[in-house]
């Protein structure tokens, strides 16, 4: 409880406090929730399915899962109109993910995660500017512009990246809770990875060191069911990934309930610390294809896609525990919305302002110590720089 | 102590020296040429002398004790105290949080010790041979490499990964090969390859104090060798810079770019051409990345010739980017087309005549030196 208030969030403002303040329950008056489904346990007792809430959380919830909502939908735009280049792989559907793990841990533990990594950037506090300044490659982006949409980092609140070479940050991420180990930290790692990459031979590798050693390691698979355009069961002898860890317990979640992800990242951090690694697959969903170069309606059909954002939706699933409690009305949970809107749109403006890096930069951040040594352009002869 | 009996005995030997040469009536050159060479044995063998391995060995152990954030992982690196016993000792004095005995899993470990390094710590990653560092390489270059560059600044890896690298003696093609040239053409990353004893010490560690990854070469057939080691190299706070040659051996008429056990063949050439009245300028790089363009284009304007050498690859290889740099900067020094001497463009064969045809000899230096000074014997009068 004491972790809701002291948590600082760039997405909340002082309004949404006022609205659980005319209901007759206080912000803070614990509420249980049930998950949508029980887990399923491989190897290890999984944790109830009540979850502690309250209201201030709930309409927490909804706002930054919302937000996470409008921001994946105005970068959509955004690419359309190309001002994002390159590759742009959005979350929009799996945001209970990225809010649910938030709950239940702190900033000094740690997030690693591949390049669907925009919403977990912003909940490890990464702000609207610094988002959409990175994926036009202005100067005021997270990476300064150099990085884009596959390489946001935020080291002061745990989040490692943003990693482009499938499966690689698997073993990046055993290697921070080695780290975390190595300096008797007492947090966790959480390590994310897609239904694709969980065929990657160096994951079983980390994996194994990471039990042998007690590593403080999370394996968060976020099935998705699609491998880019492969569906799992096409590239996966076996697609219960919360199983594949063999003698490492691993845990099913609905990943589309941000409460059964709080609960399951809760129960997982504290094995961890005691017992080393686990696996949580999270059954999630994207909307949009693998990346915006893709339709994702050639490998799946338009009715499983409507399907899900109908039954399963994580913003309406809070919505409607929201509105369940009495917390908020339909009114001002759109009103919610429009202020929302209006953040992003006012973001995404202020980021449009933000000018290309410098081309000095093309020279920075090379090394940390460059040792006055020469790097060249195209044509050394024209463009030459000396490393600070 | 030790120090004043061996003067003493320098002095005896001067004695006796002079005694012997005054009786065969040299003339007085000859005299001073020999007591100086048995002076200058006697004072070498008055400095400490030590092996390469032990030069590596001593400075993890140094930089081990001086900061607590280093660690070593590896295969075989602690209970069997390091496959060529590079870590001997560690595990025992450390322990094995620090000593890491790693499964085979060179993309696993590596990924591990990147990830580390990201957090923080200074994680010093042995490769059995660099050979096996290609089932890691991805974590080398992408998750390493390139990490401070993509994060503008945020994410800074202070990792060394080392190891033997290039031919050893008969372990055939897939053991043999030298990654000086692919690593070397990384930006990001920086490549360091010994060859004396100080060498070794001194870059391990200014590899392991600096703040981004560090390709270090070793070199398997080196790490028996003694070097004389001064004391300024023995100690703990001894680094050499990175990024800066060495000239091992001065000379006027043509320059011999070496690295690693190559260099060691350089100064064995250049004996044999100062014989013959060429004297070879013979530069131990050192750093091949960052490399020293500087002592290199100096050297050649002086020299106004330069044989490249190196163990590997021919195409695409470290003799080709000094090469190109050389004319770039250089081009109104060069008297003569720059030669390349390098490891023959094939895989390593096995039969040890075929392995000495594939590796660059003694004789194949001198040949090409010549060359570039136009007085070899299979040129048509051109001189």
């Amino acid at each position: 409880m004491a972790q809701l208030t002291h948590r600082t969030s760039s997405l909340l403002k002082p309004l949404s406090f006022a609205l659980s303040s005319t209901r007759h329950l206080s912000s803070t008056t614990p509420i249980t929730v049930e998950t949508s489904l029980p887990f399923t346990g491989h190897n290890i007792e999984p944790p109830s399915r009540s979850v502690e809430t309250t209201p201030q959380e709930l309409i927490k919830f909804f706002r930054d899962m919302a937000l996470m909502r409008r921001m994946e939908i105005a970068s959509d735009s955004l690419y359309k109109a190309k001002l994002i280049r390159g590759f742009c792989h959005l979350y929009d559907g799996q945001e209970a993910v990225a809010v649910g793990m938030e709950s239940a841990i702190t900033r000094k533990d740690c997030i690693i995660t591949a390049y669907r990594d925009h919403c977990l950037f912003l909940g490890r506090g990464g702000t609207l500017v610094e988002a959409f300044a990175e994926l036009m490659g202005r100067k005021e982006g997270c990476s300064k512009g150099k990085g884009g949409s596959m390489h946001f980092y935020k080291k002061e609140g745990g989040f490692y990246g943003g990693h482009g070479i499938v499966g690689a940050q698997v073993p990046l991420g055993c290697g921070l809770a080695f780290a975390q180990k190595y300096s008797k930290d007492e947090n966790v790692t959480f390590a994310m990875y897609g239904d694709g990459a969980a065929n990657q031979g160096q994951l079983f590798e980390a994996l194994n060191m990471a039990a042998l050693w007690d590593l403080p390691a999370i394996l968060v698979c976020e099935n998705n069911h699609y491998g880019m355009g492969t569906a799992e069961w096409r590239a996966a002898k076996s697609p219960a990934y919360y199983k594949r860890g063999d003698y490492v317990p691993g845990l099913k979640v609905d990943g589309m309930d941000a409460f059964a992800v709080k609960q399951a990242c809760k129960f997982a951090k504290e094995h961890a610390l005691k017992n080393g690694p686990i696996i949580l697959e999270m059954d999630t969903y994207r909307y949009h294809g693998h990346s915006m170069s893709d339709p994702g309606s050639t490998y799946r059909t338009r009715d499983e896609i409507s399907g899900v954002r109908q039954e399963r939706d994580p913003v309406e699933r809070i919505r409607k525990l929201v509105l369940a409690h009495d917390l908020a009305t339909e009114k001002e949970l759109k009103d919610t919305e429009k202020e929302i809107r209006k953040e992003v749109d006012d973001a995404i403006a202020k980021a449009k302002e933000s000018p290309l890096p410098d081309p000095s930069e093309l020279f920075t951040n090379i090394y940390v110590k460059g040792y006055g040594v020469e790097s060249y352009g195209a044509d050394r002869k024209e463009l030459r720089a000396v490393l600070p | 102590m030790w120090n004043q009996v061996v003067i003493r005995r320098e002095e005896d030997m001067l004695g006796i020296i002079r005694q012997r040469v005054a009786s065969k009536a040299n003339p007085v050159s000859s005299l001073e040429q020999g007591i100086r060479l048995i002076a200058s044995r006697a004072f070498s063998s008055s400095a400490k002398e030590m092996t390469v391995r032990d030069a590596l060995n001593s400075a993890l152990d140094e930089e081990m004790s001086a900061d607590p954030k280093v660690f070593i992982m590896g295969e075989e690196v602690g209970e069997y105290q390091g496959a060529y016993k590079i870590t001997k000792g560690l595990l025992d004095k450390y322990g094995p949080e620090r000593v890491v005995d790693t499964p085979i899993t060179e993309a696993g470990f590596t990924g591990i010790g990147v990830g580390a390094a990201y957090y923080g710590l200074r994680p010093v990653i042995e490769f059995m041979t660099f050979n096996f560092s290609m089932q890691a390489i991805d974590h080398i270059i992408n998750s390493a490499a390139k990490s401070n560059y993509m994060s503008a600044g945020q994410i800074s890896v202070p990792i060394v990964f080392r190891g033997p690298n290039g031919a050893a003696a008969g372990v055939g093609a897939q053991h043999s090969q030298c990654y000086a040239a692919w690593y070397g053409a990384c930006p990001g990353l920086k490549v360091l390859a010994p060859y004396s004893s100080e060498d070794a010490r001194g870059l391990l560690k200014a590899a392991i104090r600096d703040p981004d990854p560090v390709v270090f070469l070793e070199n398997e057939l080196l790490y028996g060798e003694s070097f004389p080691v001064s004391a300024e190299a023995l100690d703990s706070s001894f680094s050499l810079p990175i990024g800066k040659a060495k000239i091992e051996r001065e000379g006027r008429d043509v320059t011999i770019t070496a690295f690693s056990k190559m260099v060691g063949y350089a100064l064995q050439a250049a004996e044999i051409l100062a014989k013959e009245g060429i004297s070879a300028e013979v530069i131990n790089l050192r750093s091949i990345r960052p490399l020293d363009r500087s002592t290199i284009n100096a050297s050649v304007r002086k020299t106004n010739r330069l044989v490249t050498l190196e163990e590997g690859f021919p195409q695409h290889g470290v003799g080709a980017e000094i090469c190109a740099s050389v004319v770039e900067e250089s081009f109104e020094y060069l008297d003569a087309p720059v030669e390349r001497i390098a490891g023959a463009d094939v895989p390593m064969p096995y039969a040890a005549n075929l392995e000495r045809l594939a590796v660059p000899q003694v004789e194949d230096i001198v040949r090409a030196a010549k060359r570039a000074c136009y007085r070899s014997s299979s040129l048509s009068a051109s001189a």
